[in-house]
């Protein structure tokens, strides 16, 4: 029924949009000018008969089922029954309605679903009326305005504009999406679950949540001890830190030997091929740390004497590196690329070498960018996932050995809703409010890493 | 004093050496990780490509399949098979007792039966014939006769037998183990026994999600990129969308995951595990991709045609949409593509959306329940099925395959539609 109400609504769009500009030509015809090119007279026919049938359409189709299920609850409302109750009520009702109900149904239900079936008809067809009348008052109102041969392009690109405008909000609305996913459940966690414990606890044993049976869940003493997030928190800058370890050196260097040394020839092949390593997806970066490091390490620590765990904070970490290397390395090498040839000039001038020009020159004039790309490496090595959740544990251990195996945020997250999960539930709470501490974190380093490379472009553009 | 001056300059010339060398070694380490990281891969996946068959003769039986007298082609399709399928099986040695007839059937996958049904449905001049059929091997005899499975271990710790070794050892001296082509890796669902899992289900599931995630990620995306390049005026309000462009752009995937989890599956109710919500979640995190790309791909037309249009006496938008973004497309079309490979390689959000349940059915639309390649990485991954392994690999080198295209598929629009100006 939408499917083809939806289809009747394009095409008569396209039909006014013929009608619209045959009536530019009738115009013509008559030898008066036109005000505008003959397709415009027929968008602006097509846009007056589509978007109010489309905004009635839409807004219909949201509001719809509310209203609905209003009036069928109103029979209810009197009964002192619970929310909860009059939800299950509805959806026996819907279910009995499309005759996929199995339980045992009594008059009231069925009563409802006649009432239902009823009232979605009733909805159905006066949603069709509506929408055609709009249709035939707009249309002939923009057939109006086309007839008397007033301005036609002016108001199509306007609202052409308007969808671009409101295209652009789509970051916006994004950004509000994750804000709004994230506030609630962290809101209702931190209710359960105080600031204080949550921030300085040291202990975090999410699985103690979830095995005591659901009628003591709001009870929160039995929650002290369970949701301290210190170990995550180290834990993620912990391996965040050996990445670092692993991409700076690496990375930084290789970008200045791409900038400043290698030959044409050399940097033709060798960027993209470093940039390869950023293309790699992060479950198969995940996967050779888990297949090939760990052990690696571990058969390396035992014949050291060692004790490491075949899931530990160094493989993970260290992989997450290689990863990051060529974000490090081609940002870098854009930024020392931009620093000016004068000062370079300078410098060899005085006779300077080529490694000391760099190191006493070139690096100090680039360190905002290159510090703006470290950090951005960094939030990258925060809320990479699937390495940790693949190579190192998901036990949270607070610890500083690098061979043990630790956990981060992220990590966290994925096993807490991996399968089926319960909102409401304060172990569920405690993913989003992981996902708002990662979401914080990120976005300030972000800032002051996009803000820091932006001042560097300026100075030297 | 001369002398002293020589070796400063020595000193220096050394450290200059030095510090060349580092960078050397710094690209030599990064492009060693790529390498060894590839010779991993492509060396434990190769074989998953292979499959292994053992060659069993099978009699179709009629008093054994139930079967009467010159049965139709309905009465072949509703036929008992087990029980022919497991005589054959113990047939390969007539002296087995009970339990060893037991380990004779786990040699061949739980799909024999169905492998002898096939092979009599293409040929029904077959009954009451014996003709050797092709049977799947179980994953671990796969491995066994790739050589990957540790034969010296004690037999307590392993899955196969002694006495499964010892018939298999004979079949291969009889000839009657062959290794062909394993395209039901490719045509087959996922499954939980590693001989007949296949990335139908999950690859699917991927070219679904990336059909969702471009149908609303490049529209919006180039809209809004020309909206913000053309268009806006320059205000804090333009200057915080572009912010938050940015920000999008590098916050990490796993909190799109929490978002699609906590509005879109909450929220609005949309389904569960299926390809649709994979779609809008990657699309929310393509999106900043395709306009940072959009925007610097429609910078780069130069001011002239714009003027040239506007002189013509063409209105902004004409001119915007007649000639700045046609002459835009190809950087905007390739830095699409880029947005779609590095979407095509997400996993964490999928998992938080539910799309790692487990999938034995090739789905036929965007909202039926499904994997992806990279989530099908991740549960194979954490199995710990030996067959498992070269399969991760072998899954891994498809995933990289289409990466590989879709990437070069971005350079080629871009080096032979991209117009230079100079």
């Amino acid at each position: 029924m939408n499917l083809i109400l939806f289809t009747f609504i394009v095409l008569l769009g396209f039909t006014s949009y013929y009608f619209g500009r045959r009536k530019a030509y009738t115009i013509q015809s008559t030898n008066k000018r036109l005000t505008a090119l003959p397709q415009f007279y027929g968008y602006y026919l097509a846009i007056w008969c589509a978007i109010p049938a489309f905004i009635i359409f839409s807004l219909w189709a949201i509001f719809e089922p509310t209203i609905v299920k209003l009036l069928i609850l109103s029979d209810y409302s009197n009964q002192g029954y619970l929310d909860d109750e009059l939800n299950l009520i509805y959806e026996k009702t819907k279910a009995l309605s499309r005759g996929q109900f199995t339980g045992e149904i009594t008059p009231f239900i069925e009563a409802s679903a006649e009432k239902y079936l009823s009232l979605r008809s009733i909805a159905q067809s006066s949603k069709a009326v509506i929408v055609l009348s709009i249709i035939i008052a707009s249309v002939a109102y923009a057939y109006k305005k086309i007839s008397s041969n007033s301005r036609t392009r002016e108001p199509v690109e306007k609202f052409l504009k308007a969808v671009l405008f409101t295209a652009s909000l789509a970051a916006i609305l994004t950004t509000v999406g994750i804000v709004f996913s994230l506030i609630f459940q962290t809101i209702d966690f931190f209710k359960v679950i105080p600031l204080f414990d949550f921030v300085f606890g040291t202990h975090w044993y999410p699985a103690k949540a979830f095995v005591r049976d659901s009628s003591e869940a709001l009870d929160p003493t039995m929650y002290s001890d369970t949701f301290g997030a210190v170990p995550i928190f180290a834990g993620t800058f912990f391996i965040a830190f050996i990445a670092m370890c692993v991409a700076i050196p690496i990375g930084l260097m290789s970008g200045i030997y791409l900038a400043e040394y290698a030959s044409v020839k050399v940097r033709q092949y060798a960027k993209p091929l470093i940039e390869i390593l950023a293309g790699i997806p992060t479950v198969v970066y995940g996967f050779f740390a888990a297949l090939t490091v760990g052990p690696f390490l571990k058969e390396i620590g035992n014949s050291m004497g060692l004790d490491v765990s075949a899931e530990s904070a160094l493989a993970a970490g260290g992989v997450m590196g290689i990863m990051i290397i060529p974000f490090i390395s081609s940002l870098s090498d854009d930024v020392i690329t931009s620093v000016p040839q004068s000062l370079r000039d300078g410098s060899y001038a005085m006779g300077a070498t080529k490694s000391e020009t760099i190191k006493k020159v070139i690096f100090p004039a680039a360190l905002p960018g290159i510090v703006g790309s470290i950090l951005l490496g960094v939030s990258r090595a925060i809320g990479e996932t699937m390495i940790v959740v693949m190579a190192s544990g998901l036990a949270a251990n607070l610890t500083l050995n690098p061979l043990e195996s630790t956990s981060t945020i992220t990590a966290q997250i994925v096993v807490i809703l991996i399968g089926d999960q319960a909102f409401g539930d304060p172990k569920t709470q405690a993913a989003f409010a992981l996902g708002m501490s990662l979401f914080l974190v990120t976005l300030c380093l972000n800032i002051v890493a996009l803000r820091v490379v932006k001042k560097y472009r300026e100075k030297y553009e | 004093m001369n002398k002293n001056k020589e070796q400063l300059l020595n000193k220096r010339y050394k450290a200059e050496k030095r510090f060349r060398l580092y960078g050397q070694s710094a690209i030599f380490m990064a492009l060693l990780f790529l390498t060894i990281f590839i010779f991993k891969i492509f060396s434990t996946g190769y074989s998953a490509f292979q499959k292994t068959w053992l060659i069993v003769p099978v009699t179709f039986d009629t008093e054994l399949m139930m079967l009467e007298q010159n049965p139709s082609k309905e009465d072949l399709k509703d036929a008992d098979y087990y029980d022919i399928a497991l005589k054959s099986m113990a047939d390969l040695d007539p002296n087995a007792n009970e339990d060893q007839e037991n380990e004779l059937k786990r040699m061949v996958s739980y799909f024999f039966e169905r492998e002898i049904k096939r092979e009599l449905l293409n040929d029904p001049s077959l009954i009451g014939k014996t003709k050797d059929v092709y049977l799947t091997a179980s994953d671990d005899l796969d491995q066994v006769f790739k050589g990957n499975y540790p034969r010296d271990l004690p037999e307590d710790q392993r899955r196969v037998t002694d006495y499964q070794l010892k018939i298999f050892d004979q079949l291969v001296e009889l000839g009657k183990v062959e290794s062909k082509f394993n395209l039901s890796f490719f045509t087959y669902p996922d499954s939980r026994e590693a001989e007949l899992a296949g990335i139908a289900s999950s690859f699917m599931g991927s070219i679904f999600s990336i059909l969702v995630c471009l149908m609303i990620a490049f529209p919006v995306a180039v809209l809004a990129a020309i909206y913000l390049e053309e268009f806006a005026p320059k205000n804090r309000f333009t200057d915080f969308i572009e912010v938050n462009i940015n920000n999008l752009a590098a916050v990490p995937s796993i909190v799109f995951g929490l978002l699609g989890l906590g509005i879109l599956l909450a929220v609005f109710q949309l389904p569960r595990s299926t390809p649709l919500v994979g779609g809008i979640t990657l699309s929310l995190m393509t999106l900043p991709t395709i306009i940072i790309a959009c925007r610097a791909s429609l910078k780069a037309v130069p001011p002239s045609i714009r003027e040239a249009a506007l002189a013509m006496g063409a209105s902004k938008m004409q001119t915007t949409m007649h000639h700045t973004v046609p002459l835009s497309m190809p950087g905007t079309l390739s830095g699409t593509i880029i947005g779609l490979a590095q979407a095509l390689g997400e996993t964490a959000p999928l998992i938080l959306i539910g799309m790692v349940a487990f999938v034995n059915t090739i789905p036929g639309s965007p909202l039926d329940p499904a994997a992806s390649l990279p989530v099908q990485i991740y549960i194979w991954a954490e199995s710990a099925e030996r067959g498992f392994v070269e399969k991760v690999s072998a899954c891994i080198m498809v995933l990289l395959g289409f990466l590989i295209i879709m990437n070069l598929f971005a350079q080629i629009i871009r080096h032979k539609f991209e117009k230079k100006w100079s």
